[in-house]
């Protein structure tokens, strides 16, 4: 089976800031995602997911590179400051190309 | 040993359990509907409350408790930069939360006056309403000026469409369409109830205080002293605002109340997204561990108090 490379982009993020990071996603031209409830600790303390002020999200993304780049980019200029935000980058293969 | 409602005991035990880290915890959505069904009964309660009695909403009511909304946050504003020493978004972001309102802190009163046949008006659910948005607006401005670069559109969006005064309101609606004998229906669930679910949404915010204590401990006195003092003195500007506009005692317990009650919910959301630089555990500790407790234990008592005497 062939399989084609793209980047899976993880942001770990606070909930509060879900419905503004979607929308830069959209700008953005990201075409799909998915978002769990998440909790952990980092170094802004523990993070609990059952209660909304404080929860967390996973955001998932798997794209081209380059739009991988540019997102992680946009997000660490506006937001790493003085949000709770971490994110990863991975080498990921997909099957079917056309969808991401 | 004070006569505490026993709903009050049920702070204590989630706020022990959660000191104690009892293996104890409400899941998400259990707190979603129990805080939902809370904002709608408050709201029907006081819409069946208007259809019944037919003073209507006067102006000069409204307008007075829109401009204690707009005009609490200025004096917190001066003491948390003042004595407290805070950075100026800082001090902004705690008179937001101190100038808006905590409808949990509603719901204890309501239950409190309820519990003593005091009765208050009805459209007590509106002034919530009115005192939760103002407050929020007067500290970002606080903070960022009037010019500053904040996206209003969509922050006024959010505020207006948040969920306490989507519940609230429309609870309000559906009593006063529905009516004393209309609402009969849904009895049960949203008055009868009405305790109980108070009980458990109180073991849930102990829960969510005492986890708060960590930050408490790191930010210290200030805050603990602010969060004590400050409903005190906002109580008594609420009660003096309720004699001039002429409500009753339980009126005016409802909106001492209201003044000293702090926002977790609406303000620190909407702080978070337009003053980004806040540090936001300092405001959420000072009014889910100390001042929402301090209300709901001491507070309320002493705000009766406060009214009865102003009236007699």
């Amino acid at each position: 089976m062939e399989h084609f490379p793209r980047r899976l982009l993880t942001i770990v993020t606070e909930a509060l800031l879900e419905r503004e990071l979607l929308a830069e996603f959209e700008a953005l031209g990201v075409r799909g995602y998915t978002i769990t409830d998440a909790r952990g600790k980092g170094g802004r303390g523990t993070r609990q997911s059952d209660w909304a002020q404080e929860g967390n999200v996973r955001i998932e993304i798997v794209c081209e590179p380059a739009l991988a780049e540019r997102v992680a980019a946009r997000l660490r200029e506006r937001y790493y400051d003085h949000y709770a935000m971490i994110l990863y980058l991975q080498d990921v293969s997909v099957l079917r190309p056309d969808k991401f | 040993m004070p006569q505490l409602d026993p709903v009050i005991w049920f702070f204590v035990l989630g706020f022990a359990a959660g000191v104690a880290r009892a293996d104890l915890r409400l899941p998400a959505a259990i707190y979603e509907f129990v805080s939902t069904v809370l904002l709608l009964s408050i709201g029907l309660k006081g819409g069946v409350e208007l259809a019944r009695d037919t003073g209507g909403l006067p102006a000069v009511e409204l307008g007075g408790i829109l401009l204690l909304g707009f005009l609490l946050p200025l004096p917190a504003f001066a003491v948390a930069r003042r004595i407290g020493r805070l950075s100026r978004a800082d001090a902004a972001s705690l008179a937001a939360h101190y100038g808006s309102v905590s409808v949990g802190t509603f719901a204890v009163v309501v239950g409190y006056l309820a519990a003593r046949g005091i009765s208050f008006e009805g459209r007590a659910p509106v002034w919530v309403v009115l005192l939760e948005v103002p407050a929020i607006l007067a500290g970002i401005v606080l903070a960022r000026g009037l010019h500053g670069d904040v996206a209003w559109g969509r922050l006024l969006r959010e505020l207006f469409l948040g969920r306490s005064i989507v519940l609230l309101l429309g609870g309000l609606a559906i009593g006063w369409l529905a009516g004393p004998e209309g609402t009969t229906s849904i009895q049960p669930l949203f008055f009868d109830l009405f305790k109980g679910i108070l009980a458990l949404f109180l073991l849930e915010m102990g829960l969510i205080a005492a986890a708060q204590l960590p930050t408490l401990r790191r930010h210290g006195l200030f805050i603990t002293i602010f969060g004590v003092l400050t409903p005190l003195a906002f109580a008594v500007v609420g009660a003096l605002l309720a004699r001039a506009l002429g409500l009753s005692v339980g009126g005016a317990i409802v909106l001492a109340t209201l003044a000293a009650s702090a926002s977790y919910i609406a303000a620190p959301a909407a702080i978070r997204t337009a003053v980004p630089e806040a540090n936001p555990a300092l405001s959420l500790t000072a009014s889910l561990a100390v001042t929402f407790p301090f209300n709901i234990i001491v507070g309320i008592p002493l705000y009766e108090r406060l009214a009865t005497a102003l009236a007699g």
